[in-house]
């Protein structure tokens, strides 16, 4: 290992030309690069002195082979000065703010002396110069006359890219670098540059530095033709033209010819540094493909900084895309074996472990659970065949090493991007399984926000002994089912399971020994409880009974389903939405299991299980009841189609006459605004007051008609079960898909914009109506019509914009509350404090809490303690 | 313009200066140098309302919405 080397100082500055000469290995002078032996010719591109590629050569410059040679700088001696290209802006202001005659700054001594006075107070508390040096170069810009030497300023045009045009008369590189050379020192600190490290002529190019050919290695094709980098081709370019400039000057040419090839020149050395200049035709490849040159080599995403540095790729990872396995446990997933056979964890050879690991080795690479190599006691290491398994199996002893397959058990870490927090990473107990794809249980989409619709995940195999501990203790799924951000689980049942356990738990549905067993087949359950009733001699089980095998004994909660309409006077047990929920010693005795038990984000039997017997019992509830719902909800069979959404024929036309009915309040709206007779509301207009009242009155007929339609469809219904028990969809999407889709809005008002006042051309001016403004009353099962679906796709397309823009806008937020807190710590005595040992904080959120063990939130659950103690529910007292 | 005591505003927590003494054990609780605590600025409208100068630590006791009352520290700097 290299010693550890820490930066003290970071300089930036403009390279001079003696500086270039003085760090180049060589001067180059021809534009070839290798002669007909494949030897690299002296002085030419490709001059063993800058550095080596080929293997066994060593460097003419330090002596090291590939790898050990950095490379060292070449020159090119430019035959006329060219301009910088990075700087072009920057030559034009100089120009401008500097007097063409004598050079010194367009500045009296006074305002000098002001500037100056300005940037060394700036620099001595080493804040930033720049808006001092901007206000400089506009005072100075603005002069006419050199208040030095009394001459005239030119106006001086600047024609992109790099065109100075000082009335009508070109200026030539040449000149521009007389001028800028007669800029005295002390005026250059005023332009915001540093005399000593960058002279403002030092802009315009006499000598090119040459790259070392280790940063533009040729490739040897298989044909064993060569082929240059881009960078070469682009430096062979800018010798040919160096010398025919060169020759064509010394014959004498006429001044036109001398300036094409000076301009050509130019081109060169800007593509060269950088080859997106706009104005500037791309330098080409011969096929077409534009260069990459150097400033390519450095931007962008892909480009050195954010692909190469802060961009890092790592082994023993794994993608694929995922599906669903109800029945993998919640911290088990699915490897593919194609992809098990290629991921390896090394063993270290002992003689507890001897005998294993030779089973392994013998296996080979291609029988599953095998060894794909091992490391012998010289550090060796041999890829174990098909062909040396054996002998190897054989010679293996402590202290080799044997990269051993994945297999079962294993702990590996998944993760799906955008990893936006804690629980976008978590270890998983590999499972070995047929099929391409990786699986895992639904229950832990939530944390992941993962779906099936073709989502990918990643996976890595922690590679030593601490990380695996790290993952087994820290990371696990099991650990992680309480969310640090609202104290509550993030992991639970979600569609299926919520339906399943509802139709379970809803009713007083029975079932017979078969049933029951057949439901519990799954869950390890094997006794049954006391049966609920008899009937002709045959025992019965309630669906609550089947249930509460799955919950710990001791488990007492008491609490409000989703289906709670919060009614003045609670009717508890007696609720007939059966919202009332109640369990006593690991026994629901009244209620309906919904989202509100066991879903994600809400579940409070799965909250308070984690809570009070630990997430390994947790997890044992989950993987038990998701398992039990989905038995359940394919014993009852559950679907959708379109007939669901029928609604009988007497309730349509109910839902028709409240559709008159407001259409025409609507209009008496209108009448009563246009002459006048519509009273404001306090602190509107009367235009707003009647776009309100129209509002209202069309929201409330749509939820008088979707009222209606559910009065109709059931608890039978699925949709109903599914928006009552929280699965899936609200009582709002099925009012939608019935009866009507309601009235459409773009920033929460009706439709406005379009024609000149109108929507569309299909109604008339200035028609303020229901249906002019977007209001949808059909439904989605008897279809849109022509305007009413264009209003619809305009709302539609506002939600699009929305979620695009605000995911963009939360995750740079995102970003940079995570860049101001990355490397905050809550260290052992409860502070928190950055990595100076800066205290920010005394008290750890000022409570000490973590946010993830609190009760959504709060540090104690006053209620719950006294519950536990008195052995009464506070809210009944 | 009114002047006005900043103390009595009600978004405006108790700032106190404490002891040498109790700097010292402040330090050792938390096993620290002065230069690790917080800041607070010499020319900030409540240094100047309970005259603490630089080298000063305050005590700042806050209504906290996770803990009831909270403390923290600051130094002042210049």
């Amino acid at each position: 290992m290299t010693e550890l080397k820490r930066i003290g100082r970071i300089k930036f500055g403009l390279l001079s030309p003696q500086e270039v000469r003085k760090m180049s290995a060589t001067k180059i002078i021809t534009a070839d690069t290798y002669d007909s032996d494949g030897f690299p010719i002296e002085m030419g591109l490709m001059d063993p002195r800058l550095g080596v590629i080929d293997p066994g050569l060593r460097c003419r410059t330090c002596g090291g082979r590939p790898g050990e040679c950095p490379g060292h700088f070449g020159h090119i001696e430019l035959a006329a000065p060219v301009a910088h290209i990075g700087f072009a802006k920057l030559i034009r202001k100089i120009l401008q703010a500097t007097c063409r005659k004598c050079g010194r700054l367009l500045l009296g001594e006074e305002a000098k002396k002001k500037y100056q006075d300005d940037i060394k107070k700036l620099k001595k508390i080493k804040r930033s110069t720049d808006d001092v040096i901007k206000d400089m170069f506009k005072d100075s810009i603005k002069t006419g006359v050199c208040p030095h030497c009394g001459e005239e300023q030119k106006d001086i045009k600047f024609e992109k890219p790099t065109t100075y045009i000082e009335e009508g008369h070109k200026l030539m590189p040449s000149d521009i670098r007389d001028r800028l050379e007669r800029i005295p020192d002390d005026d250059v600190e005023l332009l915001g540059m540093d005399a000593s490290n960058a002279r403002p002529e030092w802009i315009i190019l006499t000598v090119l530095p040459v790259p070392p050919v280790t940063a533009r290695p040729s490739i040897t094709l298989e044909s064993g033709q060569r082929s240059e980098d881009d960078l070469t081709h682009k430096l062979v370019d800018i010798i040919r033209i160096n010398q025919r400039f060169q020759e064509n000057r010394e014959a004498g040419a006429p001044q036109l010819i001398i300036e094409d090839l000076w301009e050509l020149l130019q081109y060169h050395v800007t593509t060269f540094l950088d080859n997106e200049v706009s104005g500037v035709p791309p330098a080409r490849h011969r096929s077409g493909r534009p260069l990459k040159t150097l400033s390519q080599r450095l931007k962008g995403k892909e480009g050195r900084f954010r692909g190469s540095l802060s961009g890092k790729r790592v082994n023993f990872s794994a993608r694929t895309v995922i599906s669903p396995d109800p029945n993998l446990d919640i911290d088990e997933v699915g490897v593919p074996v194609e992809i098990a056979k290629e991921m390896t964890i090394t063993m270290n050879v002992t003689p507890l472990n001897i005998k294993e690991c030779k089973e392994y080795v013998r296996r080979g690479p291609e029988r599953h659970p095998g060894a794909n190599y091992v490391k012998r006691l010289d550090g060796q290491r041999i890829k174990v065949t098909d062909r040396n398994c054996e002998e190897l199996a054989e010679m293996l002893g402590p202290g080799w090493k044997v990269d051993r397959q994945l297999k079962d058990g294993d702990a590996v870490l998944f993760n799906r991007q955008p990893s936006l927090h804690r629980m976008s990473i978590m270890a998983h107990k590999v499972k070995v399984m047929p099929h391409k794809t990786f699986r895992l249980n639904p229950t832990v989409c939530p944390p992941y926000n993962a779906d099936f619709d073709g989502d990918e995940m990643n996976l890595h195999v922690p590679q030593t002994e601490e990380a695996r501990a790290e993952a087994r203790i820290l990371i696990a799924v099991e650990g992680n089912m309480l969310s640090p951000r609202f104290g509550g689980p993030i992991i639970g049942g979600i569609h299926d399971h919520i339906t399943g356990l509802f139709l379970l738990t809803r009713g007083t549905t029975l079932f017979d020994e078969n049933d029951a067993l057949e439901l519990l087949r799954k869950s390890h359950i094997k006794n049954l409880p006391k049966p609920a009733i008899y009937e002709n001699d045959k025992p019965y089980w309630t669906g609550r009974q089947i249930f509460s095998l799955m919950l710990p004994k001791g488990l007492d909660l008491t609490y409000r389903a989703k289906a709670c309409e919060n009614c003045d006077v609670c009717k508890k047990s007696e609720c007939e939405k059966d919202a009332y929920v109640v369990i006593k010693n690991g026994e629901l005795l009244c209620g309906t299991i919904d989202e509100k038990a066991i879903g994600a984000f809400t579940g409070q039997v799965l909250d308070r299980i984690v809570k009070e017997f630990g997430p390994a019992e947790g997890k044992k509830f989950l993987d038990n009841a998701t398992r039990l719902a989905i038995r359940v909800i394919m014993h009852f069979g559950f679907s959708f189609g379109i007939d669901d959404e029928d609604i009988p024929q007497e309730a349509q036309s109910q839902i028709y006459e409240i559709m008159m009915e407001a259409e025409k309040k609507v209009k008496r709206l209108i009448d009563a605004y246009e002459i006048g007779e519509l009273d404001a509301l306090p602190g509107r207009t009367i235009d707003e007051t009647l776009e309100m009242k129209i509002m209202e009155e069309l929201g409330k007929a749509r939820d008088q008609a979707g009222n209606i339609a559910s009065q109709h469809l059931g608890l039978d219904n699925s949709a109903v079960a599914m928006a009552i028990s929280g699965a899936r969809g609200s009582v709002l999407n099925l009012t939608q898909m019935s009866t009507c889709v309601g009235q459409q809005s773009v920033r929460g008002e009706r439709i406005t914009r379009g024609y000149d006042e109108r929507t569309l051309p299909h109604f008339k001016k200035r028609d303020l109506g229901a249906a002019a403004k977007g209001f949808v009353k059909c439904s989605y099962k008897k279809g849109l019509s022509p305007t009413e679906f264009f209003f619809h796709a305009i709302g539609g397309r506002e939600g699009l914009v929305d979620t695009a823009v605000r995911t963009s806008q939360s995750g740079y937020l995102q970003r940079r509350l995570i860049n101001a807190l990355q490397d905050l710590e809550v260290k052992y005595d409860g502070t928190v404090r950055d990595t100076r040992g800066l205290i920010v904080q005394f008290e750890y959120g000022e409570d000490g809490i973590d946010p993830s063990k609190s009760d959504y939130g709060k540090s104690v659950n006053v209620r719950r303690i006294v519950q536990n103690v008195t052995g009464q529910d506070l809210a009944e007292v | 313009m009114k002047k006005f005591n900043v103390l009595d505003h009600e978004m405006v927590p108790e700032h106190v200066i404490i002891s040498k003494k109790e700097v010292e054990a402040l330090l050792t609780e938390y096993s620290i140098t002065k230069e690790q605590l917080p800041k607070i600025k010499s020319v900030d409208p409540i240094c100047k309302e309970i005259d603490a100068k630089s080298g000063d630590v305050v005590k700042i006791i806050r209504d906290s919405l996770t803990a009831g009352k909270s403390i923290a520290y600051r130094l002042v700097v210049d």
